[in-house]
């Protein structure tokens, strides 16, 4: 497609009026220089006036009622009355309930992170290569991305109906939580594998956990998975056959390959499973918060400054996993 | 495969030339049941059978359990009240009825609540389709100072949660006054604001200006697609006099269609489902879009009822929502996942 498209700008009669020639070389390139700049400005003009007349504003007033007390007026227009740190004082010393679901969303994000990572990873090699009815799966694994999002997220997480549907006795997880009875895994079918690499009941429960949520943790990495798929796309084939030349296995390729060249991209969808846990509906801190914001009395400055604090950890979480990833990333020279 | 050596050497073909550009060969061929032998009854050939049968149950499964809470929500939204208290029932209905639809569309604004939503993902995908390609390309094929910074912006707005910003965000659109640049401090009292809630502009001003859901994530797919694009393309348009929007409009968006229909397809179907921003800016019941359909409808006969039937209703109202998107999706897969191939994202 590019290709007859180059050809047709090629085709495009010549201007009318050629343009007078510039004096000297030096001169002439600095202008162009400077009206390419000029024009970035003017392509990323809707940006730059939406962050200084709406998102930069929003921000400040966000912060602003974090530390106040919003009073609408009947005429018209609000009141702002500061009070210090009353809002995070309440949020972090009264509100028990607050603390709680800080603590357990935050142990959650940390251990999600690995857990969708890693599974994105997997099933973006496995659909990159070729096999019968790859269009097909493909199709059916970015489902959740189009489909399983806002609204139908939240429906499907407070769903006991597949549950109900399927047989209950063995039934596999269907985003309706956790449910112990109906767990596919349960822990004693694991235990022996793990007991004899003596790794302890933790790593166990955290295994056992990620196969109980397996569809929660798919419906997560659509977009992760597309990242990664675009980037074993950009690895060229040759890497490849030398390799296979040289007489390494898949498995030998693929961690001596595959890993290195997608590290950037295990950098990035670390980062966006971050964000989008922070974001989603489903998130049972933001839940809460979104709670306190349409519950009565004051709640929405309260939940403003809830908001803030949690986004403030979650921040230090984001530069916790990048320091720690970016020690690992091979990022290939490009010239 | 000493012993195949030999076998090769032993009845090594023997050349014959006939005439000029003719040859003949002669030789005997291998049995049928040593190629087999050496062909599939061999180590490598029965991992790799096994590994595309274990890789395919693997997705199958998986595609299993994608798929079905779609199957439970289509058989569940069929299946009567009576269906519910009997516990034999499962996936077929016994008394299949339409009710559940027909209560939903008449009595919970099912076609009004479409119109709008339609109107409003439509709105919402074409401007930040568009704004996002104009920001992406700006970042991507432009040096200029202060770009660098610029994109640290875009981030921010990728990274600071929408939810932390609803209360300022429903303020802001509540009391909008257009000199909000001018005015930080809200000196000039007397300059009106106008209230903008209840309407579509909160979105079409967000989206405008690439503000909106998920606008961070569009312009960095967009800035990596473009970075791709080879200059000497703009160059060679440069020198026949294009200037830069021309070449923007006339080259490189026709150019970058899977890329522009994979980010409509995403903004136009998380706009669709969207219950954030359409609760935040549409605080009354007026104007009916799709979160507002999910509930039990008034006219439904709830007495023969449990939870399950609760359930499924809601999941009837999920399956109307997503019934438009399930259509497009079936025409725009193709180029979704063509679109973000070739954008090849890297770090």
């Amino acid at each position: 497609m590019s290709k007859t498209k180059a050809i047709k700008a090629n085709n495009i009669p010549a201007p009318k009026k050629p343009k007078a020639a510039p004096e000297t070389r030096k001169k002439s390139r600095a202008s162009l220089d400077a009206r390419k700049a000029r024009s970035g400005w003017l392509f990323l003009l809707p940006f730059i006036i939406g962050l200084l007349i709406i998102y930069f504003p929003i921000i400040a007033d966000s912060i602003n009622f974090s530390f106040a007390e919003v009073t609408t007026q009947t005429g018209g227009g609000y009141k702002v009355e500061h009070v210090g740190f009353e809002n995070y004082k309440y949020a972090v010393v009264e509100d028990m309930q607050y603390t709680t679901e800080l603590v357990s969303g935050i142990k959650a994000l940390l251990f999600d992170i690995p857990a969708i990572v890693i599974f994105s990873l997997f099933m973006a090699v496995l659909l990159n290569q070729k096999m019968l009815g790859r269009a097909a799966f493909r199709a059916i694994f970015f489902i959740p991305v189009i489909l399983c999002t806002g609204m139908i997220d939240e429906i499907d997480s407070s769903n006991k109906l597949t549950e109900y549907m399927s047989d209950s006795s063995q039934s596999i997880d269907m985003g309706s939580g956790n449910d112990t009875v109906n767990a596919v895994v349960s822990m004693t079918d694991i235990q022996w594998m793990f007991d004899s690499m003596k790794v302890g009941t933790e790593l166990t429960q955290y295994v056992v956990n990620i196969m109980n949520n397996i569809y929660d943790i798919i419906n997560r990495s659509g977009v992760q998975m597309l990242i990664f798929l675009a980037g074993l796309q950009s690895i060229s084939p040759s890497i490849y056959e030398s390799c296979s030349i040289d007489g390494a296995s898949g498995w030998e390729a693929f961690w001596k390959i595959t890993i290195p060249m997608v590290s950037p991209m295990i950098l990035v969808n670390a980062i966006y499973t971050v964000i989008d846990a922070l974001t989603s509906a489903t998130n049972p801190v933001m839940s809460y918060i979104s709670g306190v914001y349409s519950g009565s009395g004051g709640g929405r400055e309260l939940s403003s400054a809830m908001a803030w604090m949690y986004f403030l950890i979650v921040l230090g979480i984001i530069g916790l996993v990048a320091a720690i990833l970016s020690a690992f990333i091979f990022y290939q020279r490009r010239d | 495969m000493d012993n195949v050596k030999q076998n090769i050497s032993e009845n090594a073909p023997k050349v014959k030339k006939e005439t000029k550009n003719k040859i003949r060969v002669e030789f005997d061929r291998t049995s049928g049941w040593k190629r087999f032998k050496l062909k599939y009854l061999q180590t490598n050939f029965v991992v790799s059978v096994i590994w595309k049968i274990a890789r395919f149950l693997l997705l199958l499964g998986i595609s299993y359990v994608i798929l079905m809470p779609f199957f439970t929500k289509i058989s569940s939204s069929f299946m009567s009240a009576q269906d519910f208290g009997d516990v034999t029932v499962k996936l077929v209905p016994r008394y299949p009825t339409l009710d559940t639809y027909k209560s939903i569309i008449k009595d919970n604004g099912y076609f009004e609540a479409l119109f709008n939503t339609t109107l409003l993902s439509l709105m919402a995908a074409i401007l930040q389709t568009f704004v996002c390609a104009l920001i992406g390309y700006g970042f991507a094929k432009f040096k200029f100072k202060g770009n660098k910074l610029l994109f640290v912006f875009v981030i921010l707005t990728m990274v600071v949660p929408h939810k932390t910003l609803q209360f300022a965000m429903f303020m802001k659109f509540t009391y909008f006054d257009f000199l909000g640049i001018f005015n930080p401090f809200r000196i000039m009292e007397f300059i009106p604001t106008v209230n903008m809630t209840n309407t579509f502009l909160p979105l079409a001003i967000l989206s405008a200006t690439g503000l909106g859901f998920k606008n961070g994530l569009y312009i960095f797919m967009l800035r990596q697609y473009f970075k791709g694009v080879p200059d000497e393309l703009e160059e060679s348009a440069y020198l026949d006099g294009y200037g830069p929007f021309k070449t923007f409009f006339k080259i490189i968006l026709p150019l970058s269609v899977p890329m522009l229909i994979t980010v409509f397809l995403f903004s136009f179907s998380w706009q669709w489902t969207d219950n954030f921003y359409t609760t935040v800016f549409f605080p009354s019941v007026n104007t009916t879009l799709m979160p507002s359909i999910v509930k039990v409808p008034p006219s439904l006969d709830t007495s023969l009822a449990n939870n399950m039937f609760t359930a499924a209703v809601s999941n009837a109202a999920a399956m109307l929502i997503i019934t438009p998107l399930i259509i497009i999706y079936l025409f725009c897969q193709r180029y979704m996942v063509e679109g973000i191939e070739r954008s090849g994202i890297t770090g």
